[in-house]
């Protein structure tokens, strides 16, 4: 699969998370999240960069404990919770998030 | 994403949907799941692509299969029609496709063994139906065995015992062993022989979580609970989902393991290369891999020097710890022999609990309605304890030795009847979730009998799967996801922290 973003053709898998994550740009996030039905607020973006902060230190999306734990310091202690993350990412923080954020699926049992 | 598919309907004051609904002819044909790419069957030992000659080679591998287990050649031959098994699986109940009845998927692979393997499929294949192995059975097979979670529990109702999960194993070992692979179960596989767990989680990402769990639970509870890592000398080696380390609810039952673990005063050890209680190795029918994956157990017992090995709330890891770990990667000679080797996190607790080693408050559970789900490979492949049906005992005496409000689901449904959640067996994927969340219709109505008749607010499994796969489809039969817990979770909350250590 393939995404189109300002007359520039990205790789996607099969449920569009990007191939080459070093791709990634903002308006390919806004892609993305259009795709899915979501409009990109301020707070979405402090996911989404905080997932890519961690990405590039660890090579892996942070549990989601580690992300509830840092939105909290962020945005507040009442929004570091999954129910705010689901709040914004309806298909589940880890995925969805990951996905606008250029990073590929998490696997296993989650 | 999935094209858009209505959800079960649940009916009032039943457990299990009697009579089995009317079947509808390829009501999942449908269903694919998306195919592995060429480095994810290279990584585990299989072709990249499908093969030259693909229909040659999968009959040979069908062959060595059956002349290599008597068992899978009994249940090839053995089936005589009888029909006990066609509304026992949840797959069927839940989409309605008669593929989907256990017989019917059995004879994908029968017919094909009859066409090559038997004297009247060679000479009258019509007589007996024996098929010729071609692309359009490849196909129905891909999708059909990618239908099946593997649970077992037709083969309580078969007469002879035929075990469709054992079929559906081998059906994805041959097709594996022609280069058609599914790209769930073998991305995780091949990911597990490098980084040590299904979910590619590094040693210093572990770390990380790990060190930022301890600030949590001691800033929730006052108290510093450790959640140890690589410490070489400790008593016990704990092997856990790498979902234990990531996802909700499953971390609500790692900190109830620490909690338990720091309480008793047991020294204890998470390993960063052997950093994962799951082997998928099973679904896929691979023996190769499923002892390569085990071996990194045993290396990491040896090398930390532990005296003991206890397993976390997963269920096919439990099948493969309790089933197979000693023919795999044993002996465990190097363990203390005073010690089941290996041993459940449950049945752990359950002793712990015996011998007044913790100090329960029920009463901090009073907010939970609890109902248990059975996981199937728990249920129907394995044992706890010493005594017959022990995995149904012990984990529903923790709960309630830590809980007051606990109801069980109808008889039908739970200890060997237990249904499957409808994620098992490597189908725990986004790609399969029209089935998913059909799969999980049986349990869902059983559960539904409980909710409405004593208030059930909570659904507590021991597996991984299950928790993912019920956090995922709770919402489309109109339950709050967070309805599904971790039975450490439960455990977790009514320790006393403070009163014994």
């Amino acid at each position: 699969m393939a995404l189109e973003v300002g007359g520039k053709t990205v790789e996607t898998d099969e449920e569009g998370y990007l191939e080459n994550r070093d791709e990634w740009n903002m308006d390919i996030a806004k892609a993305i999240a259009e795709a899915e039905n979501l409009d990109m607020t301020d707070n979405h973006w402090e996911v989404v960069n905080f997932l890519r902060e961690y990405y590039d230190e660890y090579q892996i999306a942070p549990a989601v404990r580690v992300l509830t734990k840092a939105i909290g310091k962020k945005l507040g202690k009442d929004k570091g919770n999954s129910k705010y993350l689901y709040e914004l990412f309806p298909y589940g923080p880890a995925k969805q998030a990951c996905k606008i954020a250029g990073l590929p699926k998490p696997t296993g049992c989650v | 994403m999935a094209a858009k598919f209505d959800t079960p309907e649940l009916f009032e004051n039943i457990a299990v949907i009697d009579p089995p609904p009317k079947y509808e002819e390829g009501a999942m044909a449908h269903s694919r799941p998306f195919v592995a790419k060429p480095a994810h069957n290279e990584g585990i030992g299989y072709p990249g692509e499908l093969v030259d000659n693909w229909e040659e080679k999968a009959v040979t591998r069908l062959g060595e299969l059956v002349d290599g287990s008597r068992a899978l050649r009994t249940f090839l031959d053995s089936c005589v029609k009888c029909g006990a098994c066609t509304d026992k699986c949840h797959y069927f109940l839940g989409t309605k496709d008669p593929k989907n009845m256990p017989v019917a998927r059995q004879d994908l692979l029968r017919s094909i063994y009859r066409r090559y393997y038997t004297f009247a499929g060679k000479h009258f294949p019509k007589l007996v139906g024996a098929r010729d192995m071609d692309k359009s059975v490849l196909d129905e097979w891909y999708s059909y065995f990618h239908q099946c979670s593997q649970c077992r529990r037709c083969s309580v109702f078969c007469p002879y015992g035929i075990d469709t999960a054992e079929i559906s194993m081998a059906a994805r070992e041959i097709m594996d062993s022609v280069g058609l692979g599914q790209k769930y179960c073998n991305e995780i596989l091949a990911k597990v022989h490098v980084v040590g767990n299904n979910l590619g989680l590094p040693e210093p990402a572990l770390a990380d979580t790990l060190e930022g769990l301890e600030e949590d639970v001691e800033e929730d509870t006052g108290v510093a609970i450790r959640f140890p890592l690589d410490v070489k000398g400790a008593d016990v080696l704990l092997i856990t989902p790498s979902a234990d380390f990531f996802a909700e609810p499953h971390i609500d039952g790692l900190i109830g393991y620490a909690k338990v673990f720091h309480q008793a005063g047991i020294s204890w050890t998470l390993s960063s290369y052997a950093s994962e209680a799951a082997n998928f190795s099973m679904f896929i029918g691979s023996g190769d891999n499923l002892k390569k994956v085990a071996m990194r157990i045993r290396d990491a017992a040896i090398d930390l020097g532990v005296k003991r090995i206890i397993v976390g709330e997963c269920g096919h890891a439990w099948r493969v710890a309790y089933s197979f770990w000693n023919t795999l990667a044993g002996p465990f000679d190097f363990l203390d022999p005073k010690y089941p080797a290996p041993q459940h996190i449950v049945e752990f607790t359950y002793d712990l609990i015996q011998r007044g080693a913790l100090n329960l408050d029920k009463e901090a559970n009073d907010h939970r309605r609890i109902t248990f789900h059975d996981s199937c490979n728990v249920a129907r492949a394995s044992r706890m304890g010493d005594m017959p049906g022990g995995q149904f005992i012990l984990p529903r005496e923790v709960i309630k030795a830590a809980a007051n409000n606990f109801f069980d689901m109808a008889p039908e449904t739970i200890h060997e009847n237990t249904f499957c959640c409808g994620g098992g067996g490597g189908l725990l994927t986004d790609d399969l979730m029209e089935l998913r969340v059909k799969g999980a219709m049986p349990r869902m109505q059983a559960l539904k009998q409980v909710v409405d008749d004593h208030d059930v607010n909570t659904l507590v499994a021991i597996c991984a799967i299950c928790k993912t796969q019920f956090a995922k489809t709770l919402p489309y039969y109109n339950n709050p996801m967070s309805m599904i817990t971790s039975l450490h979770h439960v455990v977790g909350d009514a320790i006393q922290l403070g009163t014994k250590e």
